[in-house]
């Protein structure tokens, strides 16, 4: 059948069609995306709003079966102002003149920012209370971080975590980008090592603990001569709470440096080589040649791959369960392993509760971090 | 009546006397249970899973039942089973685990009962078992609901020819403990030129520290026997955790922690017990395990070298009126021997094996069937002395009969000692029974263990250690219902023994 002979039957087709079969071309969409929208609703939107009622429960036993009794907010509150608030939020004591002069530091400079942005041409009312909520939050963050890490008192749960996501994705961060611009200098072996650097990440993280486990005692295993020689073997890592955090810093870093090292390998491979090669002949050094050229280049891939393992960072559980048991105390216990602590003694309003509290931080984190810094990156590059 | 009586009857006879022979010769041979699977759920092993893995062969080869051993980690158990039937998975048709437990699944109507079967099962030999076993282990409110496999109580280990050597006598109480643990610190024990330990225990969070403090805090809480308790006042449900004698009992845990290896508070009993065999440590605290592994030849260095005492006491103990100590006298420690009260500790009570009300009944047979194999003496008797399973004595004949002690490699004088510390343990009056209330969970491994975790860090006081614990109590007790919990504990502590 010619083009032309099927184009003048459409509108005759079109005008034997049943009311019924227009109906349904005209609900087509909808039942095209209706696969999707059940599949969501069913594996996220529904876990989600159940896990909020769990949250909101406590679990009892009874003949014949369990017994979930309405608490409302009760489980938060054990853990805002009640029996499990320091394990929770950590041990607050009062202002040192250091951890003051901190705190007006840190929160003049949220002060500046929020001036700078009303003076600023594109602020938006919207825009404001944004960063006004973001400034609220993160103080409250902050003001619990200095109040427990920097004085006598004592990091709950929430701190350690934050802890673990600012210093780990830091390290893995500096460290993937010092060993990618070294793989892609023409040095020999260099294809060697790359797959090298990969190999931590192709271990399960229950394998990598009890690596480290092995690796940080002090009185055996395959470092025990390196300890022998300088004497250390009377002291132990995991004993004292900054060492056993530092121990699952370190494992959590060597295990996770590969996957921002593979993205930004990537990134800087594609770059054009044009730009450099003109910066040479300008006479830019090494490091100007970093800064002003390929820095700014890989930016968007930075930002992307430093979001994606900020917020697998707050999820860390399997290093400081099998490593320290979030021993020594609650030292090394992350909000994830909290929850799974409580959970495994059946108290599972409470474990969806403190699940709750962390997808609160997870989430303002992740938007903060997207309308503050990856937008603008990205606009910029 | 049959046309041929006299053949008859001879057939029968001769079917019944072959029936026997096959029962004499092969305990297992009480069904047939081919195509049957018994999935059995315990801990992680070695131990406990590795008999039930071991011998599950032997079992399909005489009765057609295939044993699948699943297992989980020891802090996920408790919860993996409570999940299983509380969402009608019913993925295990048996289970291996602590018969504490049975305050939840008990109630909930998810065990299985077993009061006839072990009754009609005349090669299980129910009463063989210990009556403190086959009251506290196995029975909840009148009726058996578990298999016992394993006895459970902790007891002090020393080094028998250290303590020779330097004049000194196997702790009585728990100041001799420390003093022996002192004297030892820091010096060579086993002949390989490095420091070794005076004392080593599993204070790891997580894993077995609370039962170690509960053995050193019943010297002081409980002095009346049994009936009196170590966990709470039995007028109000009021834990005994804040008063003068867990301040004690955690005075002296600090000490212990710093009498020991390094990453003391990173060891559990798995450590702990490969320090002692491997001669590091002057003493130790744990459950029947190290007598066998210390004369498994393939990891030990001190076999026959290997002594057991029952727990060590104290001379002063709670007055609970007060809240103070007290030096012992006839009426405070009636039990008390040459002053010191001993409170000896039934610590888990011991691994036992139940059913699940919800499996096909030919596989709950099959399952009781297995059940029984482990227990038989014939099993058992020979189990208990492999130090790797995990099962310490609990029958009868495990401590009258010698010969299984010492095929495995102890001397008679080790074993008579092993034994007796256990013997000691079990007929005292004054033993202390462990938490078997609902969630129980709560109490000890959450609440206790990251407590005591919380202390022995440096995060808590000792006065802040026992008011979080009894806090966090009182407030688990108030959610569940304060006098069904003091209903439930008082009914705990009414067991035979």
């Amino acid at each position: 059948m010619s083009g032309e002979a099927s184009a003048r039957q459409v509108p005759v087709a079109a005008s034997r069609r049943s009311p019924l079969v227009a109906r349904l071309d005209r609900s087509a969409g909808a039942v095209f995306i209706l696969p999707a929208v059940l599949v969501i609703l069913a594996f996220s939107i529904f876990p989600l709003l159940a896990s909020l009622y769990v949250s909101m429960t406590r679990l009892s036993f009874s003949e014949g079966g369990i017994h979930l009794t309405y608490v409302g907010f009760g489980n938060y509150a054990k853990l805002l102002v009640g029996i499990d608030r320091t394990h929770f939020l950590g041990v607050t004591v009062p202002l040192t003149p250091l951890t003051a002069v901190v705190l007006l530091v840190i929160y003049g400079g949220f002060a500046f920012l929020l001036v700078r942005y009303l003076r600023g041409p594109g602020r938006t009312v919207a825009g404001f209370v944004g960063r006004l909520v973001t400034a609220v939050i993160a103080g409250a963050l902050v003001w619990l971080v200095v109040d427990t890490v920097m004085t006598s008192g004592r990091p709950g749960t929430i701190v350690v975590t934050l802890i673990y996501v600012g210093v780990d994705v830091s390290a893995q961060y500096l460290l993937a980008l010092g060993l990618a611009l070294l793989v892609v200098q023409r040095l020999p072996g260099r294809r060697f090592f790359r797959v090298v650097f990969l190999l931590p990440m192709m271990i399960t993280p229950v394998g990598v603990a009890y690596l480290f486990r092995m690796l940080t005692d002090t009185s055996k295993g395959p470092l025990y001569p390196l300890w022998a020689h300088f004497g250390l073997t009377d002291v132990s890592w995991v004993t004292n709470p900054w060492g056993a955090r530092l121990a699952v810093m370190i494992g959590d870093v060597w295990q996770w440096t590969p996957f921002i090292f593979i993205v930004l390998l990537a990134s800087i491979e594609s770059l054009p080589i044009e730009l450099n090669e003109a910066a040479v002949v300008d006479g830019a050094n090494r490091w100007q040649m970093f800064w002003a050229i390929t820095f700014p280049q890989i930016l968007p891939a930075t930002s992307t791959v430093v979001l994606i393992r900020l917020i697998e960072a707050f999820k860390i559980v399997d290093l400081p369960n099998v490593l320290t048991n979030g021993g020594p105390g609650t030292a090394t216990e992350s909000l994830t392993l909290h929850a799974y602590t409580i959970w495994r003694a059946l108290d599972i309003g409470g474990s969806a509760a403190v699940a709750y509290m962390l997808l609160i931080v997870v989430t303002f984190v992740g938007i903060s971090y997207v309308n503050l810094f990856r937008r603008r990156v990205t606009a910029m590059a | 009546m049959s046309r041929y009586p006299a053949r008859t009857l001879v057939i029968a006879v001769g079917v019944g006397l072959l029936a026997a022979a096959c029962n004499a010769s092969n305990s297992t041979s009480t069904g047939n249970f081919s195509g049957t699977t018994i999935r059995i759920v315990t801990f992680t092993g070695p131990q406990i899973a590795e008999p039930l893995q071991r011998r599950g062969p032997d079992f399909e080869k005489a009765t057609g039942a295939k044993v699948q051993v699943i297992t989980v980690p020891f802090s996920d158990l408790y919860q993996k089973i409570l999940t299983d039937f509380s969402t009608k998975t019913n993925s295990y048709d048996a289970m291996v685990f602590d018969p504490q437990w049975m305050g939840d699944y008990v109630p909930s109507g998810y065990l299985e009962d077993l009061t006839n079967r072990v009754q009609n099962d005349t090669a299980l030999q129910w009463n063989d078992i210990a009556p403190f076993f086959r009251d506290f282990s196995a029975t909840f409110k009148g009726k058996v609901y578990t298999v016992p496999l394993d006895g459970d109580f902790q007891m002090v280990y020393y080094r028998t020819d250290l303590l020779q050597k330097d004049g000194l006598q196997p702790p009585a109480t728990w100041d001799d403990y420390i003093s022996i643990a002192k004297h030892f610190q820091g010096k060579d024990l086993n002949g390989d030129g490095k420091a070794d330990f005076g004392s080593c225990w599993a204070m790891k969070r997580s894993a077995q520290s609370y039962w170690m403090f509960i053995s050193v805090a019943a010297a002081f809480l409980q002095s009346q026997g049994t009936k009196q308790g170590s966990f709470f006042d039995t007028s109000n449900m009021q834990p005994l955790m804040n008063n003068a004698g867990t301040a004690a009992a955690l005075d002296i845990y600090k000490q212990l922690s710093k009498l020991g290896p390094p990453d003391q508070l990173n060891n559990d009993v798995g450590d702990s017990r490969g320090l002692f065999v491997t001669g590091r440590c002057a003493l130790s605290l744990d459950w029947g395990d190290i007598g066998p592994l210390a004369v498994d030849k393939s990891q030990s260095k001190v076999a026959d070298q290997v002594g057991a005492v029952i727990l060590p006491g104290s001379k002063k103990v709670l007055d609970r009126a007060s809240g103070q100590l007290v030096d012992c006298n006839s009426t405070i420690c009636p039990y008390a021997v040459n002053g010191v009260n001993h409170s000896p500790f039934a610590a888990f009570g011991g691994w036992s094996g139940a059913i699940n009300k919800a499996a096909p009944a030919k596989t709950k047979d099959a399952a009781f069937a297995f059940l029984s194999y482990m227990s038989q003496p014939a099993q058992s008797s020979v189990d208990v002395t492999i130090g790797k399973t995990g099962f310490n004595p609990y029958r009868t004949s495990h401590f009258t009969n010698l010969g299984p002690w010492t095929a495995s490699g102890m001397s008679e004088k080790a074993a008579k000692d092993y034994l007796g510390a256990i013997q000691a343990s079990l007929q005292s009056p004054n033993m202390v029974l462990d938490m078997r209330i609902p969630q129980t969970a709560f109490y000890q491994q959450t609440a206790l263990d990251t407590a005591l975790a919380q202390f022995l860090a440096g995060e808590l006081s000792a006065n802040q250690t026992m008011a979080q614990i009894t806090n966090q109590w009182n407030s688990k007790t108030d959610e569940l219902g304060r006098q069904s919990q003091l209903d439930a504990y008082k009914s705990s502590l009414s067991v035979t023994k």
